[in-house]
């Protein structure tokens, strides 16, 4: 053996002896934890898909509206600045939950709107759910959020699927449809809809002949119509959202499906309805959180909204505008963007603005609040190309949303 | 050709010196990195540096172009989060447990497509892979479009916690340099002489007694497993595990990397792997970023017009010209 302290080959071991120790001590200093307003700002995330399949009815546009919401706030809260930031997912749940990860852990994101796809909204609560920062779900539906895998930090606020099949299947079941066709989408979303609804069906002796899952982003809807056309159901329903409805809707519109059978939308925007030629979706009864032309306060809302996008608001841009605001309110009230404690107070306050009436943020994170049912107008009775729907009823949050699981009652 | 190996024979060992100390510097370099770059960034590029690594000792180092490598990677990824999930395994046990399912695979997809050549092999093994894809789309246990949600990173050897983002960054490097030095101890073994060999002139590897079909097999093999690592521990960074792993947009995803670093080359796809996942990450939060494919596109074009040996490759080219020792060998 050759003595070796001098060697290059020591020195770089002895370099790489202390950066390791550099770096232990490092470690152990960036462990310690912020209180009060992190960053000396507060900083909003808002994800979605911003030009996909979901883009119309939340995307770019809710980044306007949560912009909205934080101008309509005055810019700052205690004092410190407000910052929006933005992220396509393109629906994929695992772009989100990277784009979650950096945002909360390097670029100091105290919240995330927006969120649609409910797979991706899976797997970016569980990555928000462990750094306790809150999330306010503006666009997915799955009511998993709330359930199996409910917490603390989950504000799912516009509609689940409970509130939608609630809606949009009773009525049609009480006036004598009993055989039912579904054509899903095939995820997270698709999969609890379809789930729900064919729980309500059947315990209201009604049956379901079969149903066909399609792809996420599926523009070809011909298989999936041809097997509900010979299935002899009386009603088609379409458990899935954004332009998947569309062109599923349109699809079964040119093989004359709606003429055989009843179709029914069980999620419809309101961008997407708009999408379709008056004469195939006039008449359809669905169920919405949000309506523009219900009263003088949302019609002053929308009318900034058109003003500023040019596009249609939908429940879920509204939906994004009202959490926003109430997520702000609870900081100014608290003094604190730790999540915890803006999610209690979140809690404690009632939401109250255009979009939420009757409304509170349950103790497992449901918005209960009042939906409405809605009838989409023919051509002939519309006299703008915004005035899509007739509110038919209005739906009280307790009968709309299911009740809470005592295992996700986190007061 | 006597020129030639008296040239491999003059640069050889120096060129081994240079290769050494570089990587010597680059491992330093990786060690200080967290410090002031985002981990879980740097996490997610030494995944698919490693990823394009062993797909580069297919396309590089044996000539043969595979468009099925996304299997291999999904393939690592979903059953290192099923072991890691419903079996509660440390997750070195269950890295290694993606590697073997992924070498498996690879033995299986390598008897079925290496006798074929160029096109072919490529068409096969892109066939192949879209099986696997549509199998881990229907499969319950991957979640489908969900994906597989919720790996747990676990403790390294029941003692370490990786949810820390620095010890997991450093149990990522250790993988990555593991597979690196199994690339570099293949590349530079008489095994990798032959592999060079078949690539340069099959007829002759085989004229001089070779079995090439089997070194094609085992070269695989070897390819995969390391795809397979590189997915396993890309499944425990983000603790997911998705079909756009599966996804044969994938498989071109790692050829692009191979081709812009420079294939053939020890650093190659770690230089090509870092150019696309930077230039990926940087507009993916931007206006611009509905259009990193086209920007991805437009420099795959102009590299394959300009610098067709990739950005190592060009860079050895002209360190080479400025070194005598090769000058003589020329």
């Amino acid at each position: 053996m050759k003595r070796n302290t001098n060697t290059p080959k020591a020195g770089f071991k002895l370099a790489l002896h202390c950066s390791v120790a550099a770096l232990m001590s490092v470690a152990a200093l960036s462990a310690q934890a912020a209180t009060g307003l992190s960053d000396n700002k507060v900083k909003i995330g808002v994800l979605a898909d911003m030009s996909g399949t979901y883009g119309d009815l939340c995307g770019r546009h809710c980044v306007d509206a949560v912009n909205m919401a934080v101008e309509d706030f005055g810019g700052s809260v205690l004092g410190k600045p407000i910052e929006v930031v933005s992220a396509d997912d393109q629906n994929k749940p695992d772009l989100g939950s990277a784009k979650a990860r950096e945002w909360i852990e390097s670029e100091g994101v105290d919240a995330i709107n927006g969120l649609v796809a409910s797979s991706v909204v899976g797997a970016v609560a569980q990555v928000a759910n462990v750094n306790e920062k809150p999330i306010l779900i503006s666009g997915a539906g799955s009511n998993t959020f709330t359930t199996k895998t409910c917490s603390p930090f989950n504000a799912h606020w516009t509609y689940d699927v409970v509130a939608l099949a609630r809606g949009t299947v009773k009525p049609l079941m009480d006036s004598g449809k009993k055989k039912w066709f579904f054509i899903t989408a095939d995820y997270a979303f698709g999969h609890a809809l379809e789930g729900v609804a064919t729980g309500i069906i059947e315990s209201n002796g009604g049956t379901v002949v079969g149903s066909a899952r399609a792809p996420l982003g599926t523009t070809d809807y011909s298989s999936f119509v041809l097997q509900a056309m010979s299935s002899g159901a009386d009603v088609v329903a379409l458990a899935n959202a954004g332009k998947d409805f569309v062109n599923s809707l349109k699809g079964a519109a040119e093989f004359g499906l709606n003429q055989q059978a009843t179709m029914v939308g069980l999620l419809v925007f309101a961008s997407d309805t708009k999408a379709i030629d008056a004469d195939i979706i006039g008449d359809m009864r669905l169920t919405t959180g949000f309506y523009w032309d219900r009263d003088d306060a949302s019609r002053a809302w929308a009318k900034r909204f058109v003003d500023r996008t040019g596009a249609i608001p939908t429940m879920a841009h509204a939906g994004a505008y009202s959490s926003t605001l109430h997520y702000l309110k609870a900081i100014k009230a608290t003094g604190t963007d730790d999540g915890k404690a803006v999610m209690a107070q979140m809690k404690a306050e009632k939401p109250d603005d255009m979009f939420a009436r009757n409304a509170a943020l349950r103790a497992d994170g449901r918005m209960v609040y009042d939906m409405y049912q809605v009838r989409v107008k023919k051509g002939s009775e519309r006299s703008n190309p915004n005035d899509l729907y007739e509110i038919e009823h209005v739906i009280p949050g307790d009968q709309a949303f299911g009740a809470m699981k005592p295992e996700c009652n986190f007061k | 050709m006597t020129t030639q190996i008296q040239m491999n024979a003059v640069t050889q060992p120096r060129q081994r010196g240079l290769t050494l100390i570089l990587i010597l510097g680059l491992i330093s370099v990786g060690l200080l990195a967290p410090l002031v770059v985002y981990p879980v960034f740097l996490m997610k590029f030494l995944c698919f540096a490693l990823f394009a690594c062993a797909f580069n000792l297919m396309l590089g180092f044996v000539g043969m172009l595979s468009f099925g490598h996304a299997a291999f990677l999904a393939t690592g990824g979903y059953i290192t989060g099923y072991a890691m999930t419903h079996f509660g395994l440390t997750p070195e046990l269950g890295v290694l447990v993606g590697t073997l399912a992924s070498a498996i695979l690879g033995f299986v997809f390598g008897k079925l497509s290496v006798k074929r050549e160029g096109i072919y092999f490529a068409m096969v093994t892109l066939a192949l892979a879209q099986l696997v894809f549509f199998f881990y789309l229907q499969a319950d246990f991957t979640g489908g479009e969900n994906g597989m949600q919720g790996i747990p990173r676990g403790e390294l050897f029941g003692l370490i916690d990786l949810n820390d983002n620095l010890n997991m960054y450093y149990f990522v490097l250790a993988v990555f340099l593991l597979g690196f030095f199994v690339v570099y101890r293949t590349v530079h073994s008489p095994f990798g002489q032959v592999l060079k060999a078949i690539r340069e002139n099959e007829p002759r590897a085989v004229s001089l007694g070779y079995s090439v079909g089997n070194y094609k097999l085992l070269a695989f093999v070897i390819s995969a497993a390391l795809a397979g690592m590189a997915g396993s521990t890309k499944a425990l960074v983000f603790e997911l595990e998705s079909l756009t792993d599966a996804h044969w947009h994938m498989s071109g995803e790692v050829v692009l990397m191979t081709l812009l670093g420079g294939m053939g080359t020890l650093f190659g796809p770690v230089v090509g792997a870092a150019i696309v996942i930077a230039i990926s990450t940087l507009f993916s939060g931007g206006e611009l970023g509905n259009y990193i494919h086209i920007i991805m596109g437009a420099i795959f074009v102009m590299c394959v017009l300009s610098f067709r040996r990739g950005v190592v490759g060009e860079f050895q080219r002209v360190m080479a010209r400025n070194f005598s020792a090769s000058r003589v060998g020329k």
